[in-house]
């Protein structure tokens, strides 16, 4: 289901040429999956990749997921093909790689824009994410984020970047700037902030690790490579029990104040401050979109 | 002797009296050390050959073995090739079930030497063979349990049983594995070995390991055992079983597994006490490792698991998870050391784990969760046929848990490749949809309406349920409708449910 504003917890790489995975990507429970014609693609795939995203797009059913593709660097000449293909199907979000600069998405939305146009679809329907990967990137993160009404989010991707930054990937420090540079840009710009990969898919109480410190910084979500990361990192995510129970009386004491038309929110003779209130009920959206088990609609 | 004080014939009743007369003369003793009987060899004859000559066997008898050996089986090939050599004509071979190592028996069939089947299963070149026609009389497929109670009532009367045995002492005292030492070849229980030992006009056991009299435990007693012949390949070691059955890593699969522990916590059949069998197969086999963390969680146990026993069902009667363990089959080389060691792992003849005529073990199961190659829309379920029409699987003990146990799950997933594995219409009907309870796929869980009880139970516990027709729709919307299967007319097979009433036929695939 395309939205602008929806959880993005874990977002699934599904590569483009693996019809069984493309198949079945949805079971999974990620909220997202994100069918990828670039890395995971070989020069050699590139156009069977392509017409089988596009046939999956076009045919099969994926109930609510949200469906992302990330397409091919613009620059590479592949990146307009992929557009062609997948705008036309109906993509719900375009993730753009290697974007360094507001001009990379703003280049990309008249492409889209165009397509969109041509095919009849409403010109600004397509959602697009950006995918931050290079120092540049990281640096312009702010214009980056503010550069089109479609973004949904920017996200870090971290193999280029780290190679970029002349290191390589080890506890997460080397990540932090670029980290908090993209969350506060994706803040700034009202969107979603979403982590790069973890590879090491044998590895749970690592990956446990990584999540829960993006979590703690403030981010959305995360990309993920493999289904069985998707659990443990919606796990948490889930706010705990006593976290749930402070907000429900949070916001049960704001509800009581408003409906006494009183300014002043108070509980267990505290004063409760807004931004208390505001992470309350978020805390309670997430807990309830996050809790819906639906039967989807086959 | 001193003279009798007493007149045999006088003695009040004796008519009446259960005796065989007059006492003579005590037999002459042999005392010989107990060392030295073992060299006069009791029951042992020298050669195959022999054995058969000495039981009786001829034209038009019914021959069988068992099928613990599984595709490391080599005794099946060797007794049949034998019996070609002998000239032998027209046999009935009744084996618990075939693998793809008994393509040879096609040049026996050929050959006459073989003209009636009775199996569980059958795969590989064999099995494409029957399909197109090879045999005249059809083959007749049985369940573990309507095999096992049709040789203990004599329905399937057998001339000589040949059984394989990875122990055995000079008297016939024969078992799946040896308490005497560590190496020799292993398969674990002999259950469906036991009742052929026990009702076959003449028994065979056929060993590579001939160990000290008495070869305890054992699996079948030396009172069935007419002859021991000792064989230096009896199998190959690796096609018996090997290590530990993994759990699958397969993503899928593991959703399926964990979806289905779900389910049957949440039809209320996981409680303190409870009873389960776990089919084989990866999603079947997985459903373990998420019951048992959920056993872990609330500190719960299972009374006892049945069946096909895998190493993780050991594994968690080991750590006190499953207080007993009823073994009819086991599965992989961890579940047979179990087996060995753990005194209240049993094992179980077939007809005790699965007869329909009484209380048969299965009747005791709370669940199981069971394979299934696809099913259809009025939940029957074929294990038997592939996609292709041809036979690739075995009935196993499908039928016979589905229909006793409390909750029958059947795990498959919505399509395999391009096939769709939930259809409006299976191939063959192995298990009757009347008693075939749930359908977990990766995409949807269905409940049969005859239960409407358990469908709310898992709609209260939040599983999404669905209909079978919907599961159906939406295998035809990914994959498309294929073709239908072209068949001939001649009946290659016979498919008996588990009280061996025919339940459906396999026809000969058409290839033209």
């Amino acid at each position: 289901m395309r939205e602008k504003k929806r959880l993005r917890r874990s977002m699934m790489f599904v590569p483009g040429n693996n019809p069984g995975m493309i198949r079945d990507c949805h079971i999974y429970g990620s909220d997202s999956v994100m069918f990828d014609l670039e890395d995971s693609v070989s020069i050699m795939e590139k156009d069977a990749a392509r017409f089988l995203v596009y046939q999956a797009l076009h045919d099969l059913k994926y109930g609510k997921k949200e469906l992302v593709v990330r397409i091919n660097d613009l620059n590479s000449g592949l990146g307009i093909k992929d557009l062609e293909a997948i705008v036309r199907a109906g993509v719900h979000v375009v993730r753009l790689p290697k974007t360094d600069s507001a001009q990379d998405v703003i280049d990309c939305e008249k492409e889209i824009a165009r397509i969109e146009s041509e095919a009849g679809i409403p010109v600004g329907t397509t959602l697009m994410m950006a995918a931050i990967e290079s120092a540049n990137g990281v640096l312009n993160a702010r214009e980056i984020a503010h550069a089109s009404d479609r973004l949904i989010g920017i996200a870090l991707g971290a193999e280029d970047y780290v190679t970029d930054l002349k290191t390589t990937r080890s506890d997460g420090i080397e990540l932090l700037f670029a980290r908090c540079m993209i969350l506060n840009a994706a803040r700034s710009a009202g969107i979603d902030a979403l982590d790069t990969v973890y590879s090491d898919v044998n590895n749970e109480e690592g990956f446990i690790a990584e999540a829960t410190l993006i979590k703690k910084l403030g981010f959305d979500g995360k990309s993920v490579i493999n289904p069985r990361q998707i659990e443990p990192l919606h796990k948490v995510f889930m706010p705990s029990e006593k976290d749930l129970n402070k907000a429900k009386a949070v916001m049960g004491a704001y509800e009581e104040a408003m409906a006494k038309g009183s300014g002043v929110v108070a509980l267990n003779g505290k004063m409760i401050d807004k931004p208390v209130v505001i992470r309350a009920q978020r805390l309670l959206e997430l807990n309830e979109l996050a809790g819906v088990r639906e039967v989807e609609e086959i | 002797m001193a003279e009798k004080s007493f007149d045999f014939a006088k003695i009040p009743h004796i008519g009446e009296i259960a005796c065989n007369g007059e006492f003579k003369a005590a037999k002459a003793r042999n005392t010989a050390t107990f060392e030295e009987k073992f060299d006069q060899k009791n029951k042992v004859v020298e050669s195959l050959e022999k054995a058969i000559r000495l039981s009786g066997l001829k034209d038009g008898d019914t021959i069988s073995f068992h099928h613990h050996f599984r595709n490391g089986d080599h005794i099946i090939n060797q007794v049949v090739a034998k019996l070609a050599e002998m000239g032998f004509k027209n046999l009935t071979l009744a084996s618990s079930s075939l693998a793809a190592v008994h393509a040879p028996l096609i040049e026996y069939i050929e050959q006459g030497v073989i003209t009636h089947i009775e199996t569980s299963g059958m795969r590989g070149e064999l099995a494409e063979q029957i399909s197109r026609g090879l045999m005249d009389f059809p083959v007749v497929f049985r369940s573990h349990g309507g095999r096992g109670e049709a040789v203990a009532s004599g329905e399937l009367h057998i001339n000589v049983a040949f059984l394989g045995a990875p122990s055995c002492d000079p008297f016939g005292n024969a078992n799946g594995y040896s308490r005497d030492d560590d190496e020799s070849i292993m398969c674990g229980s002999l259950g469906y070995a036991r009742p052929d030992a026990h009702m076959a006009d003449t028994t065979i056991i056929i060993t590579n390991n001939l160990v000290k009299f008495p070869n305890t435990p054992c699996a079948i007693p030396e009172s069935d055992v007419d002859y021991v012949v000792v064989m230096d390949d009896i199998g190959d070691p690796k096609g018996i079983m090997s290590g530990a059955t993994r759990y699958t890593k397969n993503p899928k699969e593991l959703i399926i597994a964990k979806t289905a522990a779900e389910v049957v916590k949440a039809a209320g059949y996981v409680y303190d006490g409870f009873s389960m069998q776990m089919g084989s197969g990866g999603a079947s086999l997985a459903t373990a490792r998420y019951l048992r963390q959920m056993m872990i969680d609330e500190g719960i146990k299972c009374r006892f698991a049945l069946g096909g026993i895998t190493g993780q069902i050991t594994a968690m009667h080991e750590e006190g998870l499953i207080e007993k363990i009823l073994d009819v089959q086991s599965f992989d080389l961890d579940a047979a050391k179990s087996l060995k060691k753990n005194h209240f792992h049993q094992q179980i003849d077939a007809p005790t784990y699965a007869s329909y005529r009484r209380e048969s073990a299965v009747n005791q199961l709370d669940f199981v969760i069971l394979s299934a190659l696809e099913v259809d829309t009025d939940f029957n379920v074929n294990v038997l046929t592939g996609s292709d029409g041809v036979i690739r699987g075995a009935i196993g003990g499908h039928p016979d848990t589905a229909e006793g146990a409390a909750l029958s799950v059947i795990v498959c997933p919505l399509t395999r490749g391009r096939i769709p594995c939930v259809v409006p219409k299976v191939n063959t009907i192995v298990t009757p949809g009347s008693v075939v309870d749930v359908v977990i796929t990766d995409q949807g869980v269905a409940v049969n309406p005859n239960r409407p009880e358990v469908a709310e139970k898992l709609v209260a516990a939040g599983i999404p349920v669905v209909s079978i027709e919907s599961l159906a729709e939406r295998a035809e919307h990914i994959v498309g409708k294929p073709d239908p299967i072209k068949f001939k007319d001649k009946i290659v097979a016979v498919v008996m449910y588990r009280d061996n009433t025919v339940i459906d036929v396999v026809r000969q695939i058409d290839e033209d």
